[in-house]
């Protein structure tokens, strides 16, 4: 048998360090407050029992005022834990008792972890554990998640309490208060009102605290106690305006907040330095967020993550490269010619390893940006950004959703599109969601990588960081342009916990890379080798009508009608040899006689594959796209590739790959892809620059379409999002590709 | 010395709440994290374009902008 056990507490508490820590699961860590938006379970087994463990998004109270907030409270309300282990920032105890005594009202059986005990002690505070947990009336165990500490008492002490009645706990919320809430909850017993959900006395506060959630549930229960009750509210808001010239909600907090003083102040806590000293946190922060200083540090941060992310990956990827060049030698030699050969190479290796090979690129990138999220870092850069965000009628914390979604470059829209549950405002919302999929997401760099690495290898760096400037700049004018015109509204406020400084673990920034990663190679294993072999199908069939192969075959015979026999020999033996590798050499002993009609020969296999592409179902629809694409600059190979893009955005690369390697003579070569395009027609700085505008800007792939439409609440926005990004993609590749033009000659 | 806003409070000034007017959400979002009459706070400092404003309360750091922090009267040493 397992109890079910909900892990609340505040943000930044250190409670998924603790849920990883309990249950061995591999989460997120963050340090951003709000970053545990789902709800996460695991399986707790040890010597004190079996443990359902869910845990709760952080939060730092429970109206119905978050969606964070809402999820933990009808989390609880519904399921009905055995028990909320309350995760307690012991450096930072009075605010996180605030949720603890809202948790305590509710009447669920709660246990104390009173974590961070280091970091308490290491400021000078010093807590009377056994006098707060008898003054609260609830166990309390001190922790230190990061260690693991107190774990093994903390279970022992849930085992040992989870069977037993919680007290609710009352508190005076002041005479009037009071008599209101007495007068609220005789009626709300009385008419078993909502009682079968929350205890009368609940009710009667929410309705005190105009708690939307409560209110509106409160009216299809039943009408006319509700009128009732909003009755009394109505009368007690009007006295306390008249007296006191403040809200029921105000003196509600007032009095939690004195209670929990009331509680500190019997000497349960004690300062053993100056509470206002600096800390070290404060002393960083004094130069991270200065006025000057603030934001160069910020662009170096930036730079220096790009410096890391290419200069250490390089070699990774240069491995992986040869690797799949090495798979598809063997794969070459290993099958017979035909449609199952073609498959092989240039739809699954090709494909898979031209996305694989970027994990390396990818991998750098995330560690990069798990070490700024975990240290505290990324919570400065939205207190910097926020006055710059606001201007385009987002939040300072879009700026996570963005950073998610690969502001920095190497995100993911789709966890970046459910980042923005952690937005209040449904309008900065629906706006960030709109505009986060411009971003530099991680299956985006392979395509930048690779074009940079073609045409722009001198300055690899700058050009990223232009191509992130781009994005960013895009972005925001186009959230702007959205709450000016589809999205108008006011903004919501930006009251955001500053975390302290902490020094990531390795543990934790190891998980958060490889859980980031491996959601990329698991996209790339699956959907788009799915994908790969659709496009490469797509590409194959139908294939040249009879009397064309026919002429190609013809053609051929003609070439080789005029040739004397001893030279026909030379390109056949040239051919079995071929096979067992070592092409080059042999190329280079051929007569000269040989190679001109070995080449005149590759050329009539080049034509004939260049028209079976072209004749296939992809080139089709590359080659009708063609008369417009054609003045942002591209051809119908990249129209292919683009539309292989909505699939996932790797998929450009990969079809690519597929598209040129079919269309090349000799398929023994394996030249990288950005060797291809240097050297292939109709590809130049323009061209690929063009290209790059149109993957920032066009539609996002189609799982962030979904999420859009999920999250959203409407596959409206999701239409929209797609329509919109591609036509704003396109017009601004024509624009940059005609100026250009005109620019260059 | 005197009430002011919380938004006209120099960096590294002191001061105690005297009063929070702010209602709905941003109101109790404030109230939800600390800042109610009574309560200490010093003003830890500002983003580089001057708003929002990081501020010291109980022991840990919030961020506030300016129009939010009109809603809050301090105090001031």
């Amino acid at each position: 048998m397992s109890t079910a056990i909900a892990l609340a507490g505040n943000p930044n508490s250190g409670k998924t360090t603790l849920f990883n820590e309990l249950t061995g699961a591999r989460q997120h860590v963050g340090n951003y407050p709000g970053v545990t938006v789902e709800k996460k379970q695991g399986t707790c087994v040890s010597d004190s029992g079996k443990f359902d463990i869910v845990d709760l998004p952080g939060t730092y109270s429970l109206t119905a005022y978050s969606l964070e907030e809402v999820v933990a409270r009808d989390f609880l309300v519904n399921e009905k834990p055995s028990m909320i282990v309350n995760i307690v920032d012991a450096s930072n105890l009075e605010r996180n008792l605030y949720l603890s005594v809202q948790f305590m009202e509710m009447g669920i059986p709660v246990t104390i972890a009173l974590n961070m005990m280091d970091v308490a002690k290491k400021r000078g505070i010093k807590i009377d554990i056994k006098k707060l947990s008898k003054l609260l009336n609830v166990p309390v165990v001190p922790t230190i998640a990061r260690s693991g500490e107190g774990k093994k008492e903390l279970l022992q002490t849930i085992a040992s309490n989870v069977n037993g009645k919680a007290e609710p706990l009352t508190i005076s919320y002041g005479r009037d208060i009071d008599t209101a809430l007495d007068e609220m909850e005789e009626i709300i017993q009385s008419s078993t009102f909502l009682t079968a959900r929350y205890r009368a006395r609940w009710t009667a506060i929410k309705y005190l605290e105009k708690d939307q959630q409560i209110v509106e549930s409160g009216k299809k229960e039943d009408m006319k106690v509700a009128l009732q009750l909003e009755g009394i509210v109505k009368k007690v808001t009007g006295h306390l305006l008249a007296t006191l010239d403040t809200h029921p909600e105000g003196i509600i907090a007032d009095h939690r907040y004195g209670f929990i003083n009331s509680v500190l102040k019997q000497n349960v806590i004690g300062y053993f330095q100056d509470k206002n000293r600096l800390q070290l946190s404060d002393k960083i922060d004094k130069a991270v967020t200065n006025r000057f200083l603030g934001p160069i540090i910020m662009v170096g941060i930036l730079m220096g993550l790009y410096k890391f992310t290419f200069t250490y990956s390089e070699i990774p990827v240069g491995w992986f490269e040869s690797f799949f060049g090495w798979i598809g030698g063997i794969a070459d030699n290993a099958l017979p010619e035909g449609h199952l050969k073609s498959l092989v190479i240039s739809g699954i290796i090709d494909g898979v390893g031209g996305v694989l090979g970027f994990v390396p690129l990818i991998m750098f990138m995330f560690l990069g940006i798990a070490f700024l999220e975990d240290s505290g870092y990324l919570a400065r850069m939205a207190f910097m950004l926020d006055r710059v965000f606001r201007m385009f009628g987002l939040h300072g914390s879009s700026v996570m959703a963005f950073i998610v979604s690969g502001g920095i470059a190497g995100g993911c829209a789709v966890p970046g599109v459910m980042a923005t549950r952690t937005l209040k405002s449904p309008k900065e919302r629906l706006t960030t969601l709109l505009t986060v999929p411009f971003m530099n997401c991680g299956a985006k760099l392979p395509v930048y990588a690779l074009l940079v690495a073609a045409f722009f290898s001198k300055n690899e760096a700058t050009v990223m960081l232009l191509i992130t400037l781009i994005s960013w700049v895009g972005a925001l004018l186009v959230a702007r342009l959205l709450r000016s015109t589809v999205i108008k509204g006011e903004s919501t406020p930006f009251v955001m916990e500053l975390p302290p400084y902490r020094m990531p673990t390795i543990k934790g920034i190891l998980i958060h890379t490889w859980e980031r990663t491996w959601q990329y190679i698991k996209k790339a294993g699956t959907v788009i080798l799915g994908i790969s072999i659709v496009l490469w199908a797509m590409m194959t069939f139908p294939g040249l009508p009879e009397t064309k192969t026919q002429e190609f075959e013809s053609l051929r015979l003609f070439i080789m009608s005029g040739v004397p026999a001893r030279v026909l020999s030379e390109i056949e033996t040239l051919e079995t040899e071929t096979i067992k590798g070592d092409n080059l050499k042999v190329t280079r002993k051929l007569s000269a006689k040989a190679m001109v009609v070995k080449k005149s020969l590759a050329q009539v296999d080049f034509d004939e594959a260049h028209a079976g592409l072209k004749n296939s179902i992809a080139g089709r629809i590359g080659s009708s796209l063609e008369g417009i694409t054609k003045f942002a600059g591209f051809d119908w190979r990249t129209n292919i590739a683009l539309v292989g893009g909505f699939a996932a955005k790797e998929i450009v690369v990969s079809t690519l790959g597929t598209a040129y390697s079919i269309g090349e003579v000799d398929p023994e070569e394996t030249t990288s892809l950005s060797d291809r395009l240097k050297v292939a027609e109709g590809w130049g700085p323009l061209t690929a620059f063009s290209l790059i505008i149109f993957t920032i800007f066009y539609a996002p792939c189609f799982v962030t379409v979904v999420c859009i439409a999920k999250e959203a609440g409407s596959w409206k926005w999701a239409a929209f999002s797609v329509v919109f990004n591609t036509v704003l993609a396109f017009g601004l590749s024509v624009l940059f590709y005609q100026v250009g033009s005109i620019v260059l000659t | 010395m005197g009430r002011i806003s919380l938004r006209q409070m120099q960096v590294d000034q002191t001061g105690t709440i005297i009063s929070v007017k702010g209602t709905g959400e941003l109101g109790r979002r404030i109230r939800d994290m600390g800042l109610i009459p009574g309560k200490k706070i010093k003003v830890q400092g500002r983003a580089p374009l001057h708003d929002p404003v990081s501020l010291r309360i109980m022991g840990f750091t919030l961020t506030l902008r300016n129009n939010e922090a009109d809603h809050i009267e301090v105090e001031v040493q």
